[in-house]
């Protein structure tokens, strides 16, 4: 039995990439939770959104790095990434004028305007393709580890090795800076508080003097920042594929609805629960178990749940059983 | 104008178009797309009874097109002896075993108390998942050795393929059966995520389970119930009618199939819409209506809403799963990697929306109006970028970016009809009435 090595192992295939991939998701819910608790609808363009901000920033660094600008050992991305931003808050302010806006006037049902987003889901996904094709893109430059799975084992003498990727170590400092940057804009800034006053209770807020196309505004702008933000961490860490993002838009809900949607701090939680249990159940545990077990007990087979293949039948199990058994999810959220 | 006036109207222009692609394009190509058309016509019409009728947001229609393809697979395709016998009894048992193990589970979920039922339910499920993983996994892998390179999985009935239309629509009504038990009782947004879960989890096993259906190795080559081109052109009475119509015997045989199914799809299509239209007009129909427009006041009046929401999400499903075997016995093959949720699923919404959500009639001018349109996009989006970069250098980066940005014209003018239709006649083409 040797727990060192199985830590490390178990770190090093599971609780790292479930960490940047939960702070990735976590970003992602945030924005989808944001949208249902003010504009109250469920946004199916968000994956698209986040693939547009991807887009834009990939171009932004293209350009960089044609310019000979460079961030060191960090990606170059880092520095585009203001640039996705502020093109993202331009077509999501732009679509909210031109498309959303018209049904809020008409108080629409909620389902129509997930109807609305579905073409708004087509046009963006049209657009993104439009600017960047269809094709691959890794757009990670600088150092690719901070450290490798030879440094770990020669330092410590394990033989297990545990790498982590810049991409992941960005990912959870960034992840990290964003939701602080969010609670605290939620809970000290008086934007933030009519917003949360808007999400309780619309016409209370009215009543109150509240302006309701600044906080619409201001979401969006929230929104767009953080599709952009999780995009760009997602593509750093993965690669850019328009198509991968429109998938992606399953696991955001599931983490979204499971946290319990409205709820931020549910949104971040539920990416977690998401990433973990997804990488947890399609891992092959053979490695980390023939460390923990005695010799006769060590497995023959790979230990392995479910193929990764079937990666979004396990957000989508988790997405159920919540749903059964605590319908506004795991924090409370809004049932409408 | 008068509706009906107006309908015919709608109906005559996509005839105009069919009739025009036919001169400018060739009667191949426009019989190509009205084959699809009638398909993508039924398909619309299945959507449309789950959500113009009963006002229920289903989108996996693509899961359930899927289960058709794999019902014409699974009835048409001859069995495969030696993989029945190298691990086929041991699959049905593994997948036996698993039915067994969910059934347990809901059973002691309904039937006991407390902490005793969450820790018999968990035993169950995980003891389960391990035994069926045990029975089954040595099954799929023998299967699966079996030959790899042209069979690998348990083969099929070996049954006319038209048989595995209604048997496609059978496959669909199980699985909206399952997903309905347990979706259907949610909120409409989140029937929405389940059911885009559920479709691209139905596709994952298409791709991943290779005894079933070779998965992404695909089945090529299925049965097909009209006559193959190649036997009319050996057959003398055919081509001296073909040339009595002054055609080339190539030209007429392709034609020749091609209506062949086009008169087999339009029987489908009619048998469908006389039921829908009769459901429609019928008590049922008309109750409804009244569960989708007010819920609580048709439960006060005692009718069983969640019953019916079941009822109607199985027979729209059905639908789908209809078209979805037809189009496969079409292509004459499954192909799993093709299955993409903007093509199968929101492709359908915007058939549905642009026809007129409530009315049969406009769902099939939808599904004809929208698919002639997603084939002629690319062509016409070509055509359009050629004369807009005309005016530049024939080498310039700019000029090669737009010709080959037509490729991807086709998503947005969907996405800008859907929003259209919506913004300014968010009641369809053809309204309900």
């Amino acid at each position: 039995m040797d727990y060192l090595n199985a830590l490390v192992a178990f770190a090093n295939f599971v609780f790292v990439p479930g960490l940047a991939y939960g702070a990735q998701l976590a970003i992602g819910a945030l924005g989808i939770t944001l949208i249902y608790g003010i504009l109250r609808f469920s946004n199916f363009a968000h994956g698209d959104t986040m693939a547009f901000g991807t887009a834009i920033t990939i171009i932004v660094t293209t350009a960089f790095i044609s310019m000979g600008i460079s961030f060191g050992p960090l990606p170059t991305a880092l520095l585009a990434l203001p640039f996705g931003i502020l093109g993202t808050m331009l077509l999501v302010l732009g679509t909210d004028w031109a498309v959303y806006k018209f049904y809020r006037q008409q108080k629409a049902s909620p389902v129509i305007l997930v109807i609305v987003s579905m073409g708004v889901m087509f046009v963006m996904n049209g657009i993104v393709r439009f600017i960047i094709g269809v094709r691959e893109v890794n757009f990670a430059d600088g150092e690719r580890f901070i450290i490798t799975a030879r440094e770990f084992r020669t330092m410590t003498g394990l033989d297990e090795g545990l790498a982590i990727k810049t991409t992941q170590a960005i990912t959870v400092v960034v992840a990290f800076i964003v939701m602080a940057l969010l609670f605290w804009f939620l809970n000290k800034t008086r934007t933030g508080k009519s917003m949360r006053a808007f999400s309780d209770n619309e016409d209370l807020a009215l009543l109150s003097g509240i302006n309701p196309d600044w906080v619409v505004k201001v979401t969006w702008m929230i929104v767009a920042a953080l599709a952009t933000t999780a995009g760009v961490l997602y593509g750093l860490d993965k690669s850019f594929r328009a198509f991968t993002y429109f998938q992606l838009l399953l696991p955001i809900f599931a983490a979204a609805i499971v946290g319990g949607l409205g709820n931020p701090i549910g949104a971040i939680a539920g990416g977690f629960v998401i990433a973990f249990s997804e990488v947890t159940i399609t891992y092959a545990w053979k490695k980390v178990l023939t460390y923990l077990l005695p010799e006769p007990l060590e497995p023959d087979g790979l230990v392995q749940l479910l193929s990764t293949d079937y990666k979004f039948a396990v957000s989508f199990a988790i997405l159920i059983i919540v749903l059964l058994f605590k319908p506004t999810g795991l924090f409370k959220g809004q049932s409408v | 104008m008068n509706p009906a006036v107006k309908n015919t109207f709608l109906f005559a222009l996509v005839g105009v178009l069919l009739v025009g692609t036919g001169i400018i394009q060739g009667w191949n190509s426009a019989l190509v797309i009205l084959n699809m058309g009638l398909i993508s016509a039924i398909m619309a019409m299945g959507v449309n009874l789950q959500w113009g009728f009963a006002g229920l947001f289903n989108i996996g229609v693509m899961g359930f097109v899927a289960l058709g393809g794999l019902a014409a697979v699974l009835v048409s395709t001859p069995p495969v002896p030696e993989a029945w016998e190298a691990g086929g009894l041991r699959i049905l048992a593994g997948l036996v075993l698993g039915a067994a193990t969910v059934v347990a589970a809901v059973f002691a979920q309904r039937r006991l108390e407390g902490r005793t039922r969450t820790i018999v339910t968990l035993i169950i499920l995980i003891g389960g998942f391990f035994l069926y993983r045990a029975v089954f996994d040595p099954g799929k892998v023998a299967v699966e050795a079996v030959n790899p390179a042209v069979s690998g999985n348990l083969g099929g009935l070996n049954l006319p393929i038209l048989l595995s239309w209604p048997v496609g629509g059978l496959l669909a009504a199980g699985a909206a059966w399952v997903i309905g038990k347990t979706a259907l009782g949610l909120r409409s947004d989140y029937l929405a995520i389940a059911t885009l879960g559920i479709a691209e989890i139905i596709i994952a096993v298409m791709k991943n389970e290779d005894w079933l259906a070779r998965g992404v190795k695909n089945v090529i080559g299925l049965e097909r119930p009209v006559p193959y081109e190649i036997d009319l052109q050996n057959d003398p009475g055919f081509v001296e009618r073909a040339a009595s119509l002054g055609l080339d015997p190539v030209t007429a045989s392709t034609l020749y199939t091609k209506i062949g199914y086009a008169i087999l799809f339009t029987i489908v299509l009619l048998i469908i819409l006389w039921l829908a239209q009769k459901a429609l007009n019928s008590p049922w129909g008309r109750m409804m209506r009244a569960i989708r427009d007010n819920e609580v006041a048709a439960e006060a009046m005692g009718k069983d809403v969640t019953a019916r929401h079941l009822q109607i999400f199985i027979l729209g499903s059905a639908i789908c799963g209809i078209a979805g075997a037809m189009m496969t016995t079409l292509d004459g093959q499954l192909t799993p990697g093709t299955y993409q949720p903007l093509r199968f699923t929101f492709l359908v919404w915007v058939m549905v929306i642009v026809g007129g959500s409530g009315n049969n009639f406009g769902a099939i001018l939808g599904g004809m109006l929208i698919w002639w349109l997603w084939v002629q996009v690319e062509p016409l989006g070509l055509g359009l970028m050629n004369i807009l970069s005309s005016g530049l250098a024939e080498d310039s980066a700019l000029r090669e970016r737009l010709i080959d940005s037509a490729a991807h014209m086709r998503l947005l003018t969907m996405g800008l009809i859907l929003l259209l239709v919506l913004r300014f006649s968010p009641r369809g083409l053809i309204p309900e009435r």
